[in-house]
C-alpha cells in the first residue's frame, strides 16, 4: 500500500524505471507511434481494397532489388552497432555502408515510381496505385528522418565526440533500421498479395 | 549530447543556465517557460473560439436580426469553434501547458529529458496555430465542414472553404500532430525515466498519472487523424478516391468513384473518441489532487484511481463507433459498441464515487480552486449520465444530431474540463507567479460561470428531446418545433453572452494579481506534492536548488494522526513527521548550505 511504508526504497529496488537510457525509451515510444500510423494505413488499405473499383497493381521487379538494398543496410548497421558495443575497432565502414544502402533503397524507390508513372499508373487512376505511392512515400519519409540522424552520428563520430554517446547513437540507428526493414517487408508483402 | 542529463542531474552547478533575456523567456528550453507559452497560445486561440460561439448564439437566439452572419459564416464558426476548443485549446493546454509545468516538478526532475525537443514542440504548435488562423484570410475563408470534416462534403464545392480552407485545416492538423508527438515523447519519457529517488510509480500524484496516460492515448490516437488527414488531402489535391465516392455534385459527375466516406468516419472517430479522454484524463487527475488538498484528506482509493485511469485509457480505443450509429453500419456492430460504451462507465463511475468519498467527512475548504473542482463533479456526472442515454443505440437514433447531443458533449467535455482548467490555474497560480489571486473575484467568477453554463446547456437537452436539430443555421417553418423552443433559444443565448463576458473577471484577476496580488509563500495550500516544496517560488531554472529532492511517501498524507501538521510533504523523512514543515525546511536548507560550503572548500583546496 502506498501509504503504509514511508521511506526511501532500498538501493536497487524496483521503482518502475527502465534500465535503458531515456533516448532508447523515447525511440521505442516513437516506434509505437509509427506502428500506429502504419497499422491504420493497413486497415484503411484492407477496407478500401474490398470495394469494386480496386484493380491490383503489378509491382515493378525493381522493388525486389530495393528490398535487397534495405536488407544489406540493416546488416551493415547491425555490424556497426556490434563493433561499437564490443569495442572491436573502427566501425566507420559499416556505418557508412548502412547509410549508403539506405540511400540506394530510396533511389530505387524513386525509379520504381518513375517506372509506374511511365506505364500510366497514376495515383488518381486507381486506389491501389494511390495506396502504393502513399505508403511507399510514408515509409521513405521515415527512412529520410533516419538518414538525418545517421548523418549526424557519422559526423560526430568523425569529429571525435565521446565514444559512449556515439555508441548509443549507432545502436539506436540500427534499431530504427531494423524496424523500417520489418515495416517494409510487411508493406511489400501486403502489396504483393493484393 | 548534453540534454539527456539535465533532468537527471543531481547538482545544480552542472546545469547550463540561459544567458540572455531572449533565451530565458522566448527561445527557452525551461519546461516552465514552455508551459506558459503553450498555455498563453492555447488560451488566445480559445478566446477566438469563444467569440465564434458568441456569434453562433446570436444567430440561433435571434435569427434574422444580424445581417452580418451569413449561413456560410455560421458553418465556419461551428467548425473553427469545435476544432479549436478540442484540439488547439484543451489538448494543448492540458498536455502542453499543465503537462509541461507539472510533470518535472511533481516527479522531482530538473526539466524534461529532452528540453530542446520540448522547445521545438511549442514552436511547431505555434506554427500549427498560425496556419489554422491563416485560413481566415484565404479566398473562401476557413472550412465550414463541421469539426468532424466528413468527406465528401468537406471537399466538394458548396461547402464553405472547400478549396483553401480545408487544406489549411488539414495541414495545420498534421503540423499539430508533429508538435504533439515531440512533446508527448518527452512527457512519457520524463515520467518513466526522470523521477527523483523514492518517487515510485505508485507514489506519483494522480495529476501525473492522468497526464501520462492521456499522452500515451494521444501518441497512439493522433496517428488516425494524421492518416485520414493525409488521405483526404490527396483526395482533394490529386483527385484520388480514398474517401470520395462517385458523386453528382451541382449537376456534374465527379471523376472519383468507389471511395468510402464511412472509412473516413472510422478513422476519424478512432482518433476522436480517445481524444475525449485525452482531455478528460488530465482533468480527472488534477481534480483528484485539488480535492484532496483542499479537503485535507487523502484521496479515497488511490490505487483504484490509478487503475481506473488506465482502464479508461485502454477502453477508449474500443468505443469509437458509438459516434456512428446512424452511419448505416451492421446492427451487431452497434450492439458491440454500445456494450463497450457502457463498460467504460464502470471505471468512470468508480472515479466519481472516489471523489465524493474523498470529500466525505473531509475538512473542506471552499477555496476558489475547490469550488471549481466540486463544480466539475456536478457537470461531469450530468454529462456522463446523458452519455449513457446516447451510448444506447435505440435511444441514440432519435436523439442523434439534435441539441441533446450538443448539450451532452458540452457538459462532459466542454464545461467539465474547462472548470478543471480554472481549478488548476487558480490552484497553481501562486506557484507559477509567486502571487495570490483575488479571492472575491475568483468566487464571483466561479458562481457566474457555473450557474451560467448550466443555464446554457441544461435547456439544450429539452430542445433535443423536442427534436430541434443541431447544425442548422435557421429553423425556418418547422411544424413540430413549438414557438417556445425559440424563446428557450433566446434565453440560452443571453446566458451564453453573460458567461462569455464574465470571463473578463478571470482575465482581469490573473493580470491584476500579477502585480497587485499578495505575495504567495511557497506552499499556500499546505499541499504535500513536490512542486510546492521547491526552494524558490516561482521555481528557478533547474527547479530544486543544489540537490534533487528525495521522496519518502505517497502524495496524499493529509491529516495523518500524530503528525505535527495536517499534511506531510512527500519529501519529509519518516523520522521528521513530528516536526513542523517549516522546521524541517530550515534544517534542510542548513544542510544544503553546509554541503555547498564543503564542496566549495574542496574545490578551493584543489585549485591551490
Amino acid at each position: 500500500m502506498p501509504w503504509q511504508q514511508p521511506g526511501l526504497p532500498e538501493e536497487g529496488a524496483q521503482t518502475g524505471e527502465f534500465s535503458s537510457s531515456a533516448k532508447k525509451v523515447a525511440l521505442i515510444m516513437f516506434l509505437a507511434v509509427v506502428t500506429s500510423i502504419f497499422f491504420l494505413f493497413f486497415m484503411a488499405y484492407i477496407q478500401r481494397m474490398k470495394l469494386f473499383d480496386w484493380y491490383p497493381l503489378e509491382e515493378p521487379f525493381l522493388l525486389w532489388i530495393n528490398t535487397a538494398f534495405l536488407v544489406l543496410a540493416s546488416i551493415a548497421m547491425q555490424r556497426a552497432s556490434r563493433i561499437v558495443a564490443l569495442d572491436e575497432g573502427s566501425f566507420g565502414v559499416a556505418l557508412m555502408a548502412g547509410g549508403i544502402f539506405a540511400v540506394a533503397f530510396l533511389a530505387g524507390q524513386y525509379f520504381a515510381w518513375e517506372e509506374l508513372r511511365a506505364g500510366g499508373f497514376y495515383a488518381a487512376s486507381n486506389p491501389a496505385n494511390a495506396f502504393f505511392y502513399l505508403l511507399t512515400a510514408m515509409h521513405g519519409i521515415h527512412l529520410l528522418g533516419g538518414l538525418y540522424v545517421w548523418a549526424r552520428t557519422a559526423w560526430s563520430s568523425k569529429n571525435g565526440v565521446n565514444r559512449q554517446e556515439i555508441s548509443q547513437s549507432v545502436e539506436l540507428c540500427s534499431v530504427y533500421w531494423h524496424y523500417l526493414l520489418v515495416l517494409w517487408l510487411v508493406l511489400f508483402a501486403l502489396m504483393l498479395n493484393t | 549530447m548534453s540534454y539527456i542529463a539535465i533532468a537527471d542531474r543531481d547538482r545544480e552547478e552542472d546545469m547550463h543556465h540561459p544567458k540572455s533575456w531572449f533565451t530565458t523567456y522566448i527561445w527557452s528550453q525551461d519546461h516552465k517557460v514552455i508551459a506558459i507559452q503553450y498555455a498563453m497560445t492555447a488560451i488566445f486561440v480559445g478566446v477566438i473560439a469563444l467569440l465564434h460561439s458568441g456569434m453562433m448564439r446570436l444567430q440561433l437566439g435571434f435569427p434574422e436580426s444580424f445581417s452580418f452572419i451569413a449561413p456560410e459564416d455560421y458553418y465556419q464558426f461551428i467548425t473553427m469553434h469545435g476544432m479549436i476548443m478540442v484540439i488547439y485549446l484543451l489538448t494543448a493546454l492540458f498536455l502542453g501547458g499543465f503537462g509541461n509545468y507539472l510533470i518535472p516538478l511533481m516527479c522531482g526532475a530538473r526539466d524534461m529529458v529532452f528540453p530542446f525537443l520540448n522547445m521545438l514542440s511549442y514552436w511547431v504548435y505555434l506554427l500549427a496555430v498560425i496556419i489554422l488562423l491563416a485560413s481566415f484570410f484565404v479566398p473562401g475563408g476557413p472550412t465550414g465542414a463541421g469539426w468532424t470534416l466528413y468527406p465528401p462534403q468537406a471537399i466538394l464545392p458548396g461547402t464553405p472553404g472547400a478549396t483553401w480552407g480545408i487544406l489549411l485545416m488539414l495541414l495545420s492538423l498534421v503540423v499539430f500532430i508533429v508538435a504533439f508527438t515531440m512533446g508527448g515523447l518527452n512527457y512519457v519519457t520524463t515520467v518513466l525515466q526522470a523521477r527523483c529517488r523514492g518517487m515510485t510509480l505508485m507514489r506519483m500524484p494522480l495529476s501525473v498519472w492522468g497526464i501520462f496516460t492521456a499522452t500515451v492515448l494521444g501518441l497512439l490516437a493522433f496517428p488516425a487523424l494524421l492518416v485520414s488527414g493525409i488521405m483526404m488531402t490527396l483526395d482533394s489535391t490529386l483527385g484520388t478516391s480514398f474517401f470520395m465516392p462517385a458523386i453528382l455534385s451541382m449537376g456534374e459527375v465527379s471523376k472519383t468513384e468507389g471511395g468510402s466516406p464511412v472509412l473516413f468516419q472510422h478513422l476519424f472517430w478512432f482518433f476522436g473518441h480517445p481524444e475525449v479522454y485525452i482531455v478528460a484524463l488530465p482533468a480527472f487527475g488534477i481534480v483528484s489532487d485539488v480535492l484532496a488538498t483542499h479537503a485535507r484528506k487523502n484521496i479515497f482509493g488511490y490505487r483504484m484511481m490509478v487503475w481506473a485511469i488506465l482502464a479508461i485509457g485502454g477502453l477508449s480505443f474500443v468505443v469509437w463507433a458509438h459516434h456512428m450509429y446512424v452511419s448505416g453500419m451492421n446492427p451487431y456492430f452497434g450492439f458491440f459498441f454500445a456494450t463497450t460504451t457502457l463498460i467504460i462507465a464502470v471505471p468512470t463511475a468508480i472515479k466519481v464515487y472516489n471523489w465524493v468519498l474523498t470529500l466525505w467527512r473531509g475538512n473542506i475548504h471552499l477555496t476558489v480552486p475547490m469550488l471549481f473542482a466540486i463544480g466539475f463533479i456536478f457537470t461531469f456526472v450530468h454529462g456522463g449520465l446523458t452519455g449513457l442515454f446516447l451510448g444506447n443505440v435505440v435511444v441514440d437514433l432519435p436523439l442523434s444530431d439534435t441539441y441533446f447531443v450538443v448539450g451532452h458533449f458540452h457538459m462532459v467535455m466542454g464545461v467539465s474540463p474547462v472548470l478543471v482548467v480554472f481549478a488548476a490555474i487558480y490552484h497553481w497560480y501562486p506557484k507559477i507567479t509567486g502571487r495570490m489571486f483575488n479571492n472575491t473575484l475568483g468566487k464571483w467568477h466561479f458562481g457566474l460561470t457555473f450557474l451560467g453554463t448550466y443555464s446554457i446547456y441544461l435547456p439544450m437537452h429539452y430542445l433535443g428531446i423536442l427534436g430541434v436539430p443541431r447544425r442548422y443555421f435557421a429553423m425556418g417553418s418547422t411544424d413540430f418545433i413549438p414557438e417556445s423552443a425559440q424563446v428557450m433559444n433566446a434565453g440560452i443565448t443571453i446566458s451564453a453572452l453573460i458567461v462569455a463576458v464574465v470571463q473578463i473577471l478571470f482575465f482581469f484577476n490573473m493580470i491584476w494579481s500579477l502585480r497587485a496580488g499578495k505575495k504567495a509563500d511557497s506552499n499556500p495550500w499546505r499541499a504535500t506534492t513536490l512542486e510546492w516544496q521547491t526552494p524558490q517560488t516561482p521555481p528557478g531554472h533547474g527547479n530544486w536548488g543544489p540537490n534533487l529532492p528525495e521522496v519518502h511517501r505517497w502524495a496524499y498524507d493529509y491529516s495523518v494522526p500524530g503528525a505535527a501538521e495536517d499534511f506531510i510533504p512527500q519529501n519529509m523523512p519518516p523520522d521528521a513527521t513530528h516536526t513542523t514543515v517549516d522546521d524541517h525546511a530550515r534544517a534542510r536548507d542548513q544542510a544544503d548550505e553546509h554541503a555547498e560550503s564543503a564542496v566549495g572548500d574542496e574545490l578551493f583546496g584543489e585549485d591551490e
